[in-house]
């Protein structure tokens, strides 16, 4: 375990999403701190997916906001993301 | 991707490329008609969903174990650094702590393993609807269907492997060891072989190298006792098993030598059993589903009987809907008063959870081994009283296979019945198994007030259900 590099944590948003007649869900806002709000413009790719980094699973979405990209996910009902944290403890990759 | 390149000759039995019998490349997961096999077997599964949920314990020994309060505390699962510490799956906790200090132990979640070990199986039916759970973590898969989708070549077994291997790892965080072979008993063995994250392909050409050479505890079924009674006879590897004489494993061992010595050649056969994806059952695969009950008071008409058979039914019906499967046949056994008892078996028209049909099928059973007297009574004959009856679903198959119907039966209604059946199970399940009767069970009081389905348990079972 390293500290004082930027790590990741999970952390859990607000999401804004849009359910199609076919049940498919795609996010269109990320609610912040403050009350700031992000518009996601595209989102990219998804696919079931476990993040090793945090340690959580569930869909991925991958989604660009103001042209950078990041990881979003859905696990059950809640949305997360892997907060950059500076002085946040950083993991080894699971030991195998 | 690999392919064997002698393609030109094509006997009748050479591998998967159409190899010569004797193809010698062991690059080759079959030949002929061989199945291919895979066994999935997720490495320390509690401890490394726990270790994936916290990733702050994933630097240090974590075991998973039961309630030390209510004094169920024994190691159930460890991840890497534990084992490591020489911490062995049934230790107390309080040795594991000694064997390994700043060890963490952490209660288990059975219900957030079972969601993964779901998880797990619903990406395995991607690739095949035969999919064998044996346990939470582990599974058997026979691919050979689908060995076609990747090219049909002997290298298909791998690539599924590897592919099921890197999903898991990517949409689950943990990782799996999968054995390939052409029979279960060797796909269970690779998938022990080397471990984590490993994928090994036990072939014809390979075996005796890989499995013959491993210690005879190694095999399955071949426990404590077995190997002590084995090494007594200097059988100290799976190669002895094989190559000893069949007549002397069975002198030592019973039926079981001959099972083992069939393991150990690779001669097993025995098919991944289909279960139906949705069914509620993660642990084990079912062979038969039955009930039996003692009568509270000895059967003399045929209207107890029927009563009885019906109670038994309606538990047994209710069972096979709860675990989507449908009975081909039926075994009843009657015990009378003097203890004597009969089991026969029947083949049903149709396959079928429904508990008038099983009834039905019981009664025509009993009614043709018992003497019931023609008067309208219909009272047993002589003084054989009834005093327990038994019922058993045989045969089983998955609710998802399709049944063949028949031109002479009322399909459109069977349908509408099965769906008021499983309308009756739900309202069951929220107020009790003895809301919702059957008007033919309140004549007799006494009777009715049994609820089989609740007061029935379930023990697992092992490898030998077919």
């Amino acid at each position: 375990m390293m500290r004082g590099v930027a790590g990741r944590v999970k952390r859990y948003v607000q999401v804004a999403s849009v359910t199609s007649v076919e049940g498919a869900v795609t996010p269109t806002d990320v609610f912040w701190d403050e009350g700031k709000r992000y518009h996601i413009d595209r989102v990219l790719d998804r696919r079931p997916a476990a993040s090793l980094k945090v340690g959580g699973k569930g869909m991925r979405y991958l989604v660009e906001i103001a042209g950078r990209q990041s990881y979003l996910y859905y696990e059950g009902p809640a949305w997360f993301v892997e907060e950059i944290v500076r002085n946040a403890p950083v993991y080894a990759t699971p030991p195998l | 991707m690999y392919r064997c390149d002698r393609q030109n000759t094509r006997p009748a039995t050479g591998c998967r490329d159409g190899h010569a019998g004797s193809c010698d490349d062991d690059r080759c997961d079959s030949r002929g008609d061989d199945r291919i096999i895979l066994h999935a077997d997720m490495n320390c599964f509690y401890a490394a969903v726990e270790c994936f949920r916290r990733p702050e314990l994933r630097s240090r020994p974590v075991v998973v174990g039961g309630h030390e309060e209510l004094r169920h505390g024994i190691v159930l699962a460890k991840n890497l650094l534990a084992k490591a510490a020489g911490i062995k799956t049934g230790d107390t906790l309080w040795t594991a702590r000694r064997k390994c200090p700043g060890l963490v132990t952490l209660p288990p979640d059975y219900r957030l393993y079972m969601r993964y070990s779901r998880e797990a199986r619903a990406i395995y039916y991607d690739y095949t609807d035969r999919v064998e759970p044996f346990g939470p973590d582990e599974a058997w898969l026979d691919v050979t269907g689908s060995a076609g989708l990747f090219g049909g070549h002997a290298y298909a077994g791998r690539m599924i492997a590897r592919e099921i291997s890197e999903r898991i790892k990517a949409e689950l965080g943990v990782t799996v060891s999968i054995g390939v072979s052409w029979n279960k008993i060797f796909a269970k063995f690779g998938s022990d072989y080397k471990k984590p994250d490993a994928i090994t392909p036990i072939t014809r050409e390979n075996y005796r190298d890989l499995v013959w050479r491993a210690p005879a505890g190694d095999l399955l079924y071949v426990g404590r006792a077995t190997r002590r009674k084995l090494a007594r006879a200097g059988i100290l590897t799976i190669g002895d098993i094989a190559t000893a004489p069949a007549g002397m494993l069975r002198g030592m061992l019973g039926k079981m030598g001959s099972i083992l010595h069939g393991f150990a050649r690779g001669e097993d056969a025995t098919p991944v059993r289909v279960l139906d994806a949705d069914s509620s059952t993660v642990d084990y695969a079912v062979k038969s589903v039955g009930n039996g009950l003692t009568a509270p008071h000895d059967l003399h008409d045929a209207r107890e009987v029927r009563l009885l058979l019906y109670l038994l039914a309606e538990s047994v019906a209710q069972r096979l809907r709860e675990l989507r499967l449908r009975a081909r046949g039926i075994a009843v056994t009657v015990r009378n008063g003097d203890l004597e008892w009969y089991e026969r078996q029947a083949q049903l028209r149709l396959p079928t959870l429904l508990t008038g049909e099983l009834a039905d099928g019981a009664w025509n059973l009993v009614a043709a081994n018992e003497g019931f007297d023609s008067d309208p009574d219909r009272r047993l004959q002589g003084t054989r009283a009834i005093r327990s009856l038994g019922l058993r679903a045989i045969n089983l198959q998955p609710m998802s296979v399709a049944t063949q119907t028949d031109l002479f039966c009322d399909e459109e209604r069977r349908i509408r019945t099965e769906r008021l059946e499983f309308v009756v199970d739900q309202a069951r399940r929220r107020f009790g198994n003895t809301s919702l009767r059957r008007a033919c069970e309140l004549g007799d009081a006494q009777m009715s007030n049994v609820d089989i389905k609740r007061d029935n348990v379930v023990h697992p079972v092992g490898f030998f259900q077919s």
